[in-house]
C-alpha cells in the first residue's frame, strides 16, 4: 500500500489554526448526536463512558484521518440508526481494522453511531485495555453481549476470523481465513442486516513476519507479532475502508450447520470482492486522496 | 398475613419488618442478636434459627410466609460458622416450613452468586451458572443455600417460593458489603481495572422484597436498581479517594493505611463486573426503582461524609459499617 501526502483534503474540516481544538469541539458536536442513553455523568448502561469516548476519539480521529490516511467508500451502506452487524476482514497483527472501522462510523457517518467490536476474551485480563475498552463500549465478544446489543438496535463490529485474522502473515494479508458462522446465526435470530466490508492497508502498517506465541503467554496475550523492525509498531500507511451492501437473510437461526455455512460463505465471498475491488482501485489510482466528509 | 423474618436484626430486614407492619401484617422475627429498638408490633425470639426454640416459633406462630435473611458473609464470619448459618440454617427453615405447613418461602440473597470473572457477560440472567468458586471459595456457603433454597421450587412445589439475588445495597443505614467497603476515606482499586457496580438504594430493596411476598412470587429472580457505574465514579460521588494498587501488591498493602481489608478472592470483585438482568423480575412484578444511581450514593454519602483532611493523618468520620 502507498503512502499518501499527509496534507489531503482533510485540513479545512479540522480547522487550520487550532486543529486539536477543532477536532475536539466536532467529537463534542457528534457524541451529543450519538444514539447512546448517557446518564447525568455520562455513563450508559453497558459502561460506556462519554468523557473516555471523547479521548478515545482524539486519538482514533488523528490516527484516522492524518496517520493512516483512511478512505471510505460506501459509509452509506450502514443503517443510520437500529441494528446491523458490520463484518469484515482482519490483517496486520492487531485490529488496526477494528479501530479504523469504529472511527468511519463515528467520524463519516451522519448521524454518527458507535461501533461495538467484540472484543477478544484475553482483553479482559490486561490492565489499563480492559478499563480502556469497557469504558469505550468494546465489551467482550460473548453470544450474550452481541445479542443484547442488537436487541437494544446498536451496531456491532464483528471479525469471523478471530484472532488468527490477525495472525496473518505480511504476505498473506488479503486473504481471508475460516470465518465463525455465530454471527450469522445471530443476524438471523435478531434479524439484523450484516453489512460486509474489507479493510486494506492493515497487512502494510504491521508487516508480520512471525507470531510469537511463547512470549505471548507470558505477557498475557494470544501471541506477539514480530516485524522486519522487530517491534510491531504500526508504520503510517495509508488505510481504506469499502462498505458492500447489506445483506438480509432469512431464517431463524436455528438452521443446520451446512445451511449456515453456505450463507456464511457468501459474505465471505462479498469481503472478497470488497478486498479485490479495493486492490484493483488502488492499482489504478495509487495516491489519490479522497475522504468523503459531511 | 403472619409473617416469619429469619435474620431479623440485620439493618434490611429490620427495615423489611416496619414497613410490613405498617402494611398491617403480623410479623414475627428470629435472630441471635438483639435489636434494642424493636417496634411493639414485632414480635422478636431472640435464638438461633438452628435452636429448638426457632422451631418452636414456627409450631407457635404457624406463619403464612417466612423471609430467610439470616446468612451472613465472609467479611464477619470464619468459614465454618458461616457454612453452619448459611447452608445449615437455610436447611432448617426450609424444613421447618415442610414440617409446619408454611405455604410461602422467600429467600433473599446476592447477586454475587454469579461470581467476578473476566469473561462473564454484563447482563447475567438467572439461568447462568454461579462461577469463580474456585478462586473465591468464601462465597461457596452463600452459592450453597442459594440453590438449597432454589431446589425447594420443585421439592416442594405445592409452597410458593422465591430466591431472590439482590445486588448490593446502598443508604442511609451503612449497611452491607460495598458500604462496608466504601466506609473508610481511601477504597482500593486494582491498577487498570474499574469495573461496573450495580447496586440499588435499600428501600427500594425493601420495596423488592415486599412485592415479591405480596405479588406470591415464584421462581429465582434477579433484582436490580438503577444503571451499574464504573466503580471509580461510586468513589468520587462518595467522596473517598481511589488508591489505585497494583495486583501484585495488593496482599501486601489491604488492611493498612487506612484500606479496607479483603480475602484474596475478593479481589476479582473489584476487578471484573457483576451485572445482572432484572428484567424477569420487572416483568413479573412491574417493579420499578424509585431511587436512581446517585441519590443512592448521595443517600450513602449524606449518612457518611467523606473524611477531611487534618494534618499529615486522615480519619474516617464514618464509624466502620455496621455488618450483619
Amino acid at each position: 500500500m502507498t503512502r499518501r501526502p499527509k496534507h489531503t483534503t482533510l485540513a479545512p474540516v479540522l480547522g487550520e489554526s487550532d486543529p486539536a481544538l477543532s477536532l475536539a469541539q466536532e467529537i463534542e458536536a457528534r457524541l451529543s448526536r450519538l444514539e447512546l442513553s448517557f446518564n447525568a455523568h455520562g455513563f450508559d448502561a453497558y459502561g460506556v463512558s462519554r468523557d473516555s469516548l471523547s479521548a478515545g476519539m482524539r486519538v482514533m480521529g488523528w490516527l484516522y484521518r492524518h496517520y493512516f490516511t483512511v478512505r471510505c467508500h460506501g459509509i452509506e451502506h450502514i443503517p443510520s440508526r437500529g441494528r446491523a452487524i458490520l463484518v469484515g476482514n482482519h490483517s496486520g497483527g492487531y485490529a488496526i481494522d477494528a479501530g479504523m472501522a469504529i472511527a468511519a462510523c463515528f467520524f463519516e457517518l451522519d448521524p454518527p453511531r458507535l461501533a461495538h467490536s467484540m472484543a477478544d476474551r484475553f482483553i479482559n485480563r490486561i490492565p489499563f485495555l480492559a478499563q480502556l475498552a469497557s469504558r469505550t463500549g468494546q465489551i467482550t465478544g460473548l453470544p450474550q453481549h452481541a445479542l443484547q446489543l442488537l436487541e437494544d438496535e446498536r451496531l456491532l463490529l464483528v471479525f469471523p476470523e478471530g484472532t488468527k485474522g490477525t495472525q496473518k502473515l505480511f504476505w498473506n494479508r488479503y486473504s481471508l481465513g475460516q470465518f465463525g458462522t455465530g454471527f450469522l446465526r445471530l443476524a438471523l435470530r435478531t434479524g439484523s442486516p450484516i453489512v460486509p466490508f474489507a479493510y486494506l492497508g492493515g497487512g502494510e502498517a504491521v508487516p508480520t513476519i512471525a507470531n510469537l506465541s511463547f512470549l505471548g503467554k507470558i505477557l498475557g496475550v494470544p501471541y506477539v507479532p514480530v516485524t522486519p523492525y522487530l517491534l510491531p509498531l504500526p508504520l503510517p500507511m495509508a488505510g481504506e475502508l469499502r462498505f458492500g451492501a447489506p445483506l438480509r437473510f432469512s431464517g431463524t437461526g436455528d438452521e443446520s450447520q451446512s445451511a449456515i455455512t453456505e450463507q456464511v460463505e457468501l459474505v465471505k465471498a462479498c469481503i472478497a470482492d470488497l478486498i479485490a475491488h479495493g486492490l484493483r482501485d488502488r492499482d489504478a489510482q495509487p495516491a489519490v486522496v479522497s475522504s468523503p466528509r459531511d | 398475613m403472619k409473617i416469619l423474618i429469619t435474620g431479623i436484626s440485620g439493618k434490611l430486614a429490620q427495615k423489611v419488618a416496619l414497613e410490613l407492619v405498617s402494611r398491617g401484617h403480623s410479623v414475627t422475627g428470629i435472630d441471635r442478636r438483639p435489636w434494642p429498638d424493636c417496634p411493639p408490633g414485632v414480635q422478636l425470639v431472640q435464638t438461633d434459627i438452628r435452636k429448638p426454640d426457632a422451631e418452636e416459633t414456627f409450631r407457635r406462630e404457624h406463619p403464612d410466609a417466612v423471609i430467610h435473611m439470616a446468612t451472613v458473609s465472609y467479611l464477619t464470619t470464619r468459614r465454618d460458622e458461616r457454612y453452619r448459618i448459611n447452608l445449615g440454617g437455610t436447611q432448617k427453615v426450609f424444613e421447618y416450613c415442610e414440617r409446619h405447613g408454611v405455604q410461602q418461602a422467600l429467600f433473599v440473597g446476592r447477586h454475587t452468586y454469579y461470581g467476578a470473572v473476566p469473561d462473564a457477560a454484563l447482563y447475567r440472567s438467572e439461568d447462568e451458572p454461579p462461577m469463580a468458586l474456585e478462586s473465591f471459595p468464601e462465597l461457596a456457603d452463600l452459592v450453597a443455600a442459594d440453590l438449597f433454597a432454589a431446589s425447594a421450587l420443585w421439592r416442594s412445589p405445592e409452597r410458593i417460593t422465591a430466591v431472590l439475588r439482590l445486588v448490593y445495597t446502598l443508604g442511609p443505614s451503612l449497611h452491607g458489603t460495598l458500604a462496608s467497603f466504601l466506609a473508610g476515606p481511601r477504597v482500593p482499586m486494582i491498577l487498570g481495572f474499574d469495573p461496573l457496580f450495580q447496586f440499588m438504594h435499600e428501600r427500594d430493596a425493601v420495596a423488592s422484597i415486599i412485592l415479591t411476598l405480596e405479588r406470591k412470587l415464584r421462581g429465582v429472580f434477579n433484582v436490580a436498581g438503577p444503571q451499574a457505574l464504573p466503580l471509580s465514579e461510586l468513589i468520587r460521588v462518595t467522596g473517598r479517594t481511589p488508591t489505585r494498587i497494583a495486583r501484585v501488591l495488593h496482599p501486601l498493602l489491604l488492611g493498612r493505611f487506612g484500606l479496607p481489608r479483603l480475602q484474596s478472592g475478593a479481589v476479582a470483585h473489584i476487578k471484573y463486573p457483576i451485572v445482572i438482568s432484572d428484567k424477569a423480575f420487572r416483568q413479573a412484578t412491574g417493579f420499578s426503582h424509585q431511587y436512581g444511581e446517585y441519590e443512592t450514593l448521595d443517600a450513602f454519602l449524606a449518612a457518611s461524609p467523606p473524611p477531611v483532611r487534618s494534618g499529615a493523618h486522615e480519619e474516617p468520620i464514618a464509624s466502620p459499617a455496621p455488618r450483619d
